[in-house]
């Protein structure tokens, strides 16, 4: 490894050492919490979209957390953060206008 | 903070584009473009699931308890896998150890689960044409109907639950390498042998498990090839694949599992 690059690793596990444990296991709670919300909805029988939505929306807050906290994403710079999420959601957003014209379908046969 | 000049940085280089160092904007990229895999394949299943209309609904609650377990062992696999990176950038290095291995024990546990769970089905009929077929097993209706009249069911599911299941499978042997080094491969080694020689010839485990054969064989080459300490960059950058392989199941478990539950 080059000499920038051991300066570079070594910034970023200064940056590392600030970073107080204790976050990581309110994060690591409220994931639990999460996935425990979800199996309890589960046994609830809700209506399937109903569910599908809200199970959609836990999963990408719980995503959220673990890209930000615990692959450390919030704390890298404005340029990474945004290169990175831009680039893989508009590649999920044009695969999901190849699926968009099928997925009206719904409406008409319902998930189960 | 981040973009602050570098101190003592060499006049003939430039600081970093992106403010970090090359190795874990390599591992971000390919986890990009791994998440474009995970994300096609769970539009497949998605897409199957809309487009069928008797899509089966097979998770009972045993089912939905075991991946809800499975999913406990992730989450807390990474969990350690961040206090892993802490202690690397405190340079404790029992600690980074145990947290590794910690981390390990919880993703095998998850595997092992998983795997029990592909057993139980394949056992009683949801399967694929190319799993052979259990002897003595009488394949129960509900499950070998599903396979008979929807097979995007079984096809969608094994395919998204196995590329996901080989994706954890390489990430504890992944943390294997940069935990325990070369004195993993003979561990490795003896897991290959126990997999291979502890699963029925009908079990399509008692082949995958030459996975690990085959993951033992580069891992050795490159461990005797270009021998090295793992710092604190290398657990840092094997976190962060291990940490993706979490928030795809994140995704995996609601869509596969609670949304195809019956519990009655």
């Amino acid at each position: 490894m080059d000499t920038t690059q051991m300066a570079i690793v070594e910034r970023v596990a200064e940056e590392h050492r600030h970073h107080k444990k204790a976050q990581f296991f309110w994060v690591w709670g409220a994931l639990l919490l999460m996935t425990a919300i979800e199996v309890y909805l589960t046994y609830q029988n809700l209506p399937p979209v109903k569910m599908l939505t809200i199970l959609m929306g836990l999963s990408l807050i719980k995503a959220a957390l673990i890209i930000g906290f615990f692959m450390h994403l919030r704390y890298e710079i404005s340029l990474m953060k945004w290169l990175t999420m831009c680039s893989v959601v508009g590649c999920l957003i044009l695969m999901t206008l190849f699926y968009f014209p099928d997925a009206h379908r719904i409406l008409k046969l319902g998930v189960k | 903070m981040a973009e602050s000049a570098l101190p003592n940085m060499p006049s003939v280089y430039e600081p970093s584009l992106f403010g970090t160092y090359s190795k874990k904007i390599g591992m971000w990229l390919f986890l990009l473009s791994d998440s474009l895999t995970f994300g096609a394949l769970l539009y497949a299943y998605s897409y199957g699931r809309i487009s069928t209309a008797d899509w089966p609904t097979p998770f009972h609650s045993q089912s939905i308890i075991n991946a809800t377990i499975m999913t406990a062992f992730l989450l807390t696999s990474s969990l350690t896998m961040v206090l892993a990176v802490r202690a690397s950038v405190d340079r404790d290095a029992n600690a980074q150890r145990l947290w590794l291995i910690a981390t390990m024990l919880c993703g095998t546990a998850f595997i092992v689960l998983h795997g029990r769970e592909w057993s139980k089905l394949i056992a009683e009929g949801l399967t694929l044409p190319m799993f052979p077929a259990v002897p003595g097993h009488a394949a129960s209706s509900e499950f070998a109907n599903v396979a008979r009249n929807v097979p995007q069911f079984p096809a969608t599911f094994f395919g998204l639950t196995g590329m996901h299941m080989l994706h954890v499978t390489l990430g504890v042997i992944y943390l294997g390498v940069v935990a325990l080094r070369r004195k993993f491969i003979p561990i490795l080694l003896v897991l290959w042998l126990a997999a291979w020689l502890g699963t029925p010839s009908y079990s399509p485990f008692h082949y995958g498990a030459h996975v690990l054969l085959i993951a033992a064989i580069v891992c050795s080459i490159i461990l005797w090839l270009k021998p090295k300490l793992y710092d604190s960059s290398d657990v840092e950058v094997a976190g962060l694949y291990w940490h993706f392989v979490d928030l795809v199941w994140m995704f995996i478990f609601p869509l596969v599992y609670l949304m195809s539950a019956k519990i009655l």
